[in-house]
């Protein structure tokens, strides 16, 4: 799950880390009132669920508290084209407005999950306010990367190489390997994926503030973490997803005019492969479970057809364990639930696959069976194709 | 031949009295597996489906020999679920469990260590060596006895490649799920090596996924060590990045973990690399037929 990079802050606030003054506004209105707080000059940052922000003009610096009231006022329900966001741009509907800092030096520090090594990492870099990505890929070399023993905990000592890797001596050595650790302590008690600071900055005075910050939680811990799971921002996600969580269904939206729905990640995925590759565009992702009950497949294809842009729809079901029949049995009554006004492709595998393509044949609805996935890729793309 | 599990294999279900641990256990009994135990804690004592019951895996071991445990307990429990398997000399365990936090799996997997249980998982559809034991979820009928090694992170993908290679008559010799989530226990790598091993496994099919880099590191294994020929396909080359592909594991992250990165690794490494899942059985029997190569997979020129 993803937050906005002031909650992020709010967060990393209540573990000893220093980020600059300032708080959320929704409207010009509030801008004015934290701007004038801060004593007038301020940074106002647009808060949007995707990176690069400054170079689509969601960042701006306002003089006074008239001039933050004013930008807010252009900046509030705007559309931010970042590289990160698609060329439709995501919509503005919250602002941070907070001082502004005088900057020395800027540092990268994040924390993320190694899978390979299967433990956490602290990341460094000297090359801060650059992404991570960017650095990795010009000059790995320049990444200070040390694991936290999951056993024995992130170790002083390993702060203190980063802190002298990147150049720092005297009491902002201390400082920032005392930073790390309570990066660490974040990343560890709130169970993040992501915890990162960038850039990190070390002021003209001498002190270290989180310029900016991002963190992303891991889904599966968010049940005993009610405080974060409170924090998920629905409008930056796209409506059908939102819709189609509460109904425990895996569903991505894509650009394509095939929808498909599948059970299981893999073969929903194998599934848009095949569907490309026969010359088609998927239109989303979804995965309705390994288990596909009547329920999921019909909200599931509310779903599918909610979304104006599908033309022909695949369901390809690998039954397993579940039989034919009933899978069938399941689809029929689903589908009898739901307007259809798109052609549909059914493959079924499985026991009982007979008796349930019979019931698939008899029940009435317009189904095109196929056989095998490619035999259904190739059916379904052409049937899309000429509406 | 077999890698882990055979005809002998002694299985305990921990959480069986559960919905889905009852369901399954059955299905494995069915298969022919030995399911001698199960483990519920305040359940010990009764009997489930003529299944003994044992508050604790220690207790089940000590009285019915079970090797293997297959793991159905609910994603806030499981890991400690895991390490009371290995506590009580489990050999194997099979997690079957969705939803378990990253962070519990980093601290089981430094626990478990070099220690002597191996895990499979989690979020698994579990492992079956055809005609000897099924320990999971997979439907039994699909598979059969052969030599195919048949390695992969997904479940009904898998059951869709097992039903190509069956349908064609070429059967498997043990059906590992590794499992959708960042952190699992066996990794496609130790599969490999188990394969390695095996006379009678002649090839293998591995089926991988988007995010992560664990099936290059399988290709340099493949390439380096294998000594068999090995067929790949990578699910999710149409996915975009950042987004979660249902697998808490699948996802590209910061352009790392495509499928076009993974296949030309993969394929720079000597081996058959799928763009369509429909070809899976077609290019297994070609592998077969082409034999065993010395060294690697066979990195050419």
């Amino acid at each position: 799950m993803k937050i906005h990079e002031y909650q992020a802050k709010q967060i990393l606030k209540r573990f000893a880390i220093e980020v600059p003054k300032g708080d959320a506004a929704f409207s010009p209105k509030e801008a004015f009132a934290i701007a004038s707080r801060l004593g007038g000059r301020s940074v106002l940052k647009a808060q949007i669920h995707a990176g690069g922000r400054g170079k689509g003009g969601g960042v701006k610096i306002a003089a006074d508290a008239a001039e933050a009231e004013r930008l807010a006022q252009q900046m509030i329900g705007m559309s931010l084209v970042t590289p990160q966001t698609g060329s439709q741009g995501r919509k503005v509907r919250r602002l941070l407005v907070e001082e502004t800092v005088p900057i020395a030096r800027e540092i990268y520090l994040g924390v993320t999950l190694d899978r390979a090594r299967s433990v956490p990492v602290v990341m460094a870099s000297a090359q801060g306010g650059m992404e991570i990505e960017e650095v990795a890929r010009r000059d790995p070399q320049a990444i200070r990367i040390e694991p936290v023993d999951p056993l024995v905990g992130f170790r002083p000592f390993q702060a203190r190489r980063i802190a002298f890797a990147l150049g720092l001596a005297g009491e902002q050595a201390a400082g920032a390997a005392r930073l790390m650790q309570s990066l660490v302590l974040a990343y560890r008690e709130t169970d993040a994926s992501l915890a990162e600071i960038n850039p990190l900055v070390l002021t003209s005075s001498g002190t270290l503030v989180a310029l900016d910050a991002k963190m992303t939680f891991d889904d599966s811990a968010l049940y005993r973490h009610p405080e974060i799971r409170e924090l998920r921002d629905p409008d930056e996600e796209d409506p059908l997803e939102v819709e189609a969580s509460a109904h425990a269904l895996n569903y991505i939206k894509l650009r394509g005019n095939v929808g498909c729905m599948v059970n299981g990640a893999g073969l929903a995925m194998a599934t848009m492969d095949i569907i490309k590759l026969v010359g088609g565009q998927p239109a989303n992702f979804l995965d309705v479970g390994g288990g596909a009950t009547s329920e999921q497949i019909a909200s599931a294809f509310k779903i599918l057809m909610a979304d104006r842009s599908v033309k022909g729809v695949l369901i390809n079901i690998f039954g397993g364990i579940l039989r034919g029949d009933i899978l069938a049995h399941g689809l029929v009554e689903a589908i009898r639930q739901v307007e259809v006004r798109v052609p549909v492709v059914v493959r079924l595998e499985g026991t009982n696959v007979e008796e349930g393509r019979r019931i698939l044949r008899e029940s009435g609805l317009d189904f095109t069976l196929a056989d095998g996935m490619l035999d259904a890729a190739k059916k379904v793309v052409a049937l899309a194709g000429s509406r | 031949m077999s890698v882990l599990v055979d005809q002998n294999t002694r299985v305990v279900v921990q959480g069986i009295t559960g919905r889905e641990g009852t369901f399954h256990a059955r299905g494995c009994r069915e298969y022919g597996t030995k399911i001698v135990a199960g483990v519920t804690p305040g359940r010990g004592g009764s009997v489930h489906e003529e299944v003994p019951v044992f508050d604790t895996v220690k207790e089940a071991v000590e009285r019915t020999g079970a090797d293997v445990s297959l793991i159905f307990v609910p994603p806030a429990a499981a890991a400690d679920a895991i390490l009371e398997a290995a506590d009580a000399g489990i050999r194997l365990a099979v997690c079957i469990t969705e939803g378990i936090p990253a962070a519990d799996m980093v601290t089981v997997n430094a626990a478990l260590g070099e220690g002597r249980m191996r895990l499979i998982g989690p979020n698994c559809p579990g492992i079956i060596s055809p005609g000897k034991s099924k320990i999971g979820i997979m439907p039994g009928y699909i598979h059969r006895p052969g030599p195919v090694g048949v390695i992969s992170r997904s479940g009904t993908l898998t059951y869709e490649a097992v039903a190509q290679l069956t349908g064609r008559g070429i059967g498997q010799s043990t059906c590992i799920g590794i499992g959708g989530d960042p952190i699992i226990g066996t990794t496609f790598v130790d599969a490999l090596r188990l394969f390695k091993d095996d006379p009678e496994t002649r090839a293998i099919m591995l089926i991988g996924e988007i995010g992560g880099g664990a099936e290059e590191e399988a290709a340099r294994y493949a390439a380096r060590d294998l000594g068999k020929p090995m067929v790949a396909f990578v699910a999710g080359q149409t996915a975009p990045p950042g987004k979660r592909m249902g697998h808490a594991g699948a996802i590209i992250a910061g352009g790392h973990g495509t499928a076009a990165e993974k296949m030309a690794v993969l394929k720079e490494c000597g081996v058959r690399v799928l763009h369509s899942p429909a070809e899976i059985g077609e290019a297994v029997e070609a592998a077969l037929k082409e034999g065993p190569r010395a060294g690697g997979a066979g990195r050419r020129g």
